[in-house]
């Protein structure tokens, strides 16, 4: 007995069965982020029988037409865009190619919200667009000549596809820049011509790239609510946020949601088999990589000018316009007390998300390397769904679940010890942090995962066997190895925080604007006080992760 | 006579301790989906012992090496190390409680650190002069002062390896595990870098457990080899048994070249087309059986021996050739190592079986 307490060995040793404590915690997470949406089910089916007729032949109809219509419209534009774009700047070599390869990227940066914001004042018929045109051909009035108004399904249409394109660009350029020259070399030998390369080879493989792009770009759309209102259209998301806000009946709203939900699950089926499908289209060995053509200057001259429109659209024309108004109302009424308090709120509440998401989706990614197997990615899969659901549909789950919570411990706390607790989520915030942190975690645990996957797993087993425990091989290991990641990562969350506009409308706190909120108060109301100063701060912020991006493409 | 009896008891009872085995395996089974990696696998090891666990890639050896370390738990079956489970249904000690050094097959340095960075890695639980000391220590035994301060990035292979083995043997490990820690050093360094590192760890007396799927660095470093298949053991003992005397077909390929003569098995002898020779073998009287005749074990001449073969083919390799013969009676030719060089000409030559060495298995 005496020789076995001397052992090295049984003096400060820890030990543990199975080490669940992790499996746990990624469990408790997957749970958080399917909580809200089991709550708005629940709310759904709650709601009188009769309301679902109700909605049957009044709001849903039109709602679903408008929001299908939509989602085709962009669909189509964007595929369009995108793949164009991509085919020019990858097949052909012109001056001025390099910087639309990044170019292109940019109007990523402006939320859609943003863009419906700025034509509607650039086009509006006593505009900037419409004097000019009218001061040209000598009309004296916007009674003699107006352009078609953009307050129609068509205007919201051209206006979303030309700030989503870019998820269908990034893609597919990614996809043309890896497919090996033999095989359009094979093609070409075949005797298919190199006009029809692009639909013979070029296209047909990089189909998962574009569908997979076209289903993000999608989700963005479902997710919009500015652009949509603004314009005029009635799509579900606005049906719900209007069902909440002006009749403030919660289970209508969410059983809206729940109809919206369906057209997401569709998206995800349709991005996941796009993924599947792109494993396969791109071949293991790339032996050279294929040589964009060189074209004429005249024919370059073309195809930079064909190239810039989709940039000149989505990004420089309302930057430019954001800028000269902003700088003109700067200049007039110089920055508001209220306009700072709003930029200390933007900023506070996307960066208390951004460490809330980016520890989570850490803690996520890190449990599926520690305990790999079907449970561990499981609660990977679900944990990081959240992404798919357009933020009206996060919000007002969340809302179901928190404003409940919160009128059960006031209850509670009034019948036990006589204090009102008040709104301890809704009112402090915490119920937007929430609806954030399930939105944006697959952005947090996706680039995690993805910088732990390049640290080869012997490093993890050095260090355990070293002495250090899993956490402590995190930190002394995948943390310092994966900051680039992280941090990328973590901007993207940020950036997404800052610009996300409906989960904030409908879970800020009484009294509580952001740049975002603001903005759509004032397009709402049809003021254009401070918003362009607004809307500036956050096309700006929105280019960050559009450099980082334009790196990363240039890397691969 | 009390004093004594007390003694003896405490011998008694340190006696098991003191012989137990550092480390013993029992039964113990790991299953990947469909896919047994290891079955029912038991085993001692005693300190000091230098143990090649050898076998093809897929033969479950680094799922092994890897449960030993802890990096890994099994599904069944029992690990004692110094008597004390580490492993099993009773509980699991965390890898990094174990006091086991792992030198890993990419060698795994952590490029954020610096040589000596990496090697102080494991010496967090000493106070810093103490570490620091430690650490200087092995960098002399291990000869690497002058690598210190560079980064991984900037060593060589066989400088890689020696910080590695540093590093694993900083925080002085009961048992040292190597997972193929030469494979990839060229053949010309990877002779002298295994010399130099397994005169350090017999010096210094570690027990170590080593992976590799070489035959030859198994039998010429491993005090037991214990060769694998399936995840299952084969056969273990000393280089000299497992190369003289494999006891199945597989751990005879694994540890050498075999020409296989089918044959039937009488009276203690083997009758093959070739020739009849004494050998032993646990089969009934006519059963088909297979012969194996290891290549130096055939002898070539040009005088007219009794058994003769035609020349299908010559590969010269230096200091010995290789012979290809035809030989009547049998579908492959015999293949035959000489140091005796043959006139160019020959075309018919005379074999002579030397029987001593000769390996009888069952037919397949």
């Amino acid at each position: 007995m005496d020789a076995r307490l001397t052992t090295p060995l049984t003096t400060n040793r820890r030990h543990s069965r199975s080490g669940s404590g992790w499996i746990v915690s990624a469990a408790i997470i997957a749970v958080l982020v399917l909580l809200p949406v089991f709550a708005l089910a629940l709310q759904a089916i709650q709601g009188s029988a009769g309301l679902w007729s109700h909605l049957l032949v009044t709001t849903l109809p039109t709602a679903l037409a408008d929001t299908l219509i939509l989602l085709c419209g962009v669909g189509l534009l964007v595929a369009i865009l995108g793949t164009g774009a991509a085919w020019l700047v990858t097949a052909y070599d012109f001056p001025g190619r390099r910087i639309l390869e990044w170019a292109l990227i940019l109007p990523l940066a402006v939320p859609t919200y943003i863009i419906a914001y700025a034509y509607l004042d650039i086009l509006h018929p006593i505009g900037v667009v419409q004097g000019a045109i009218r001061w040209l051909f000598g009309y004296s009035s916007p009674r003699e000549f107006r352009l078609p108004d953009i307050r129609n399904m068509t205007g919201c249409i051209i206006l979303l596809g030309f700030v989503l394109y870019p998820y269908v660009y990034i893609p597919t350029r990614a996809l043309f820049l890896m497919q090996s020259s033999s095989l359009i070399e094979a093609a070409r030998t075949l005797g298919v011509s190199r006009r029809h390369i692009f639909w013979r080879v070029a296209l047909p493989l990089a189909r998962p790239a574009i569908a997979v792009g076209v289903s993000l770009a999608l989700m963005e759309a479902l997710n919009d609510i500015g652009a949509s209102e603004f314009l005029g259209i009635r799509t579900l998301t606005v049906s719900i946020y209007t069902t909440w806000i002006t009749r403030a009946d919660l289970p209508g709203a969410s059983q809206i949601a729940l109809s919206l939900l369906f057209i997401v699950v569709a998206l995800v089926a349709m991005e996941r088999w796009a993924r599947r499908e792109q494993r396969y289209s791109i071949s293991a060995q790339r032996s050279r990589i294929s040589e964009p053509l060189k074209v004429t200057s005249r024919q370059g001259l073309i195809f930079f000018c064909i190239g810039s429109i989709p940039v000149l659209i989505g990004f420089v024309f309302p930057a430019i316009y954001l800028a000269t108004e902003a700088w003109r109302r700067f200049q007039f009424a110089g920055l508001s007390p209220r306009f700072l308090i709003e930029a200390a709120n933007t900023v506070v509440f996307a960066f208390t998300a951004t460490i809330v998401t980016v520890g989570l989706g850490v803690l996520l990614a890190y449990v599926a390397r520690l305990r790999p197997g079907p449970a561990s990615a499981w609660f990977f899969r679900l944990a990081t769904i959240g992404y798919a659901a357009p933020g009206t549909v996060i919000a007002i789950g969340v809302l179901i679940l928190l404003a409940g919570l919160d009128q059960f411990i006031n209850r509670n706390a009034i019948a036990w010890f006589g204090v009102s607790t008040g709104l301890l989520f809704m009112g402090s915030g915490a119920a937007l942090i929430y609806a954030y942190a399930t939105r944006f975690l697959a952005i947090s645990a996706g680039g995690m995962d993805a910088g732990l996957t390049r640290i080869p797993l012997s490093f993890d087993h050095a260090s355990r066997t070293l002495g250090q425990s899993a956490s402590g091989t995190f930190r002394h290991v995948h943390l310092p190895l994966s900051k680039a990641a992280l941090t990328a990562a973590a901007l993207l969350v940020f950036v997404d925080c800052v610009k996300e506009l409906p989960a904030t409308l409908l879970l800020r706190p009484l009294n509580f604007e952001t740049f975002a909120t603001h903005l759509y108060g004032e397009a709402a109301r049809g003021t254009y006080e401070e918003a362009s100063i607004a809307a500036l701060a956050i096309v700006v912020i929105g280019i960050l992760p559009v450099i980082l991006l334009s790196k990363i493409g240039r890397r691969a | 006579m009390q004093w004594q009896q007390t003694e003896t008891n405490e011998m008694n009872m340190q006696k098991p301790e003191h012989q137990a085995a550092i480390l013993q395996l029992d039964t113990v089974s790991r299953r990947f989906g469909a896919v047994d990696a290891l079955k029912d696998i038991s085993l001692t090891i005693q300190a000091s012992e230098i143990i090649c666990l050898a076998g093809h890639s897929g033969c479950g050896k680094s799922s092994l090496l890897r449960i030993i370390a802890g990096v890994d738990s099994p599904d069944s079956g029992v690990l004692l190390m110094q008597g004390e489970e580490i492993a099993g249904p009773q509980r699991f000690v965390e890898p990094e409680m174990r006091k086991i050094g792992f030198v890993f097959q990419d060698y795994a340095l952590f490029p954020h650190l610096t040589a000596e960075q990496n090697i102080l890695f494991g010496l967090k639980a000493l106070p810093k002069q103490q570490a620091l000391k430690r650490a200087q220590e092995v960098i002399e035994h291990v000869g690497i002062a002058s690598l210190i301060t560079r980064y991984p990035h900037m060593l060589s292979g066989g400088e890689q390896q020696r910080v590695a083995l540093a590093r694993a043997l900083a925080p002085s490990p009961d048992i040292l595990l190597m997972d193929e820690p030469f494979s990839s050093l060229d053949s010309g360094l990877r002779q002298k870098v295994r010399n130099d590192t397994f005169g350090l760890l017999r010096e210094l007396g570690t027990t170590v457990i080593m992976v590799t799927h070489d035959p030859e660095e198994a039998l010429s470093t491993g005090d037991r080899i214990i060769l694998m298949r399936q995840g299952r053991i084969v056969q273990s003992g000393t280089g000299y048994e497992l190369h003289d005397a494999p006891n199945s077909p597989y751990a005879a390929d694994f540890f050498g070249d075999f020409n296989k003569v089918p044959g039937i098995y009488r009276n203690g002898h083997i009758e093959t087309a070739i020739g009849t020779y004494a050998c032993t073998a646990s089969v009934n009287d006519g059963t088909a059986v297979t012969a194996y005749l290891r290549p130096q074990a055939i002898s070539v001449s040009t005088d007219q021996s009794q058994l003769r073969g035609k020349i299908a083919n010559r590969i010269f390799l230096g200091d010995t050739e290789q012979i290809m013969v035809n030989v009547e009676g049998l579908t492959e030719p015999l293949h035959v190592k000489t140091f005796d060089r043959l006139p160019g000409t020959a075309d018919h030559i005379g074999l002579t079986v030397k029987a001593e060495g000769l390996l009888v298995f069952p037919a397949l």
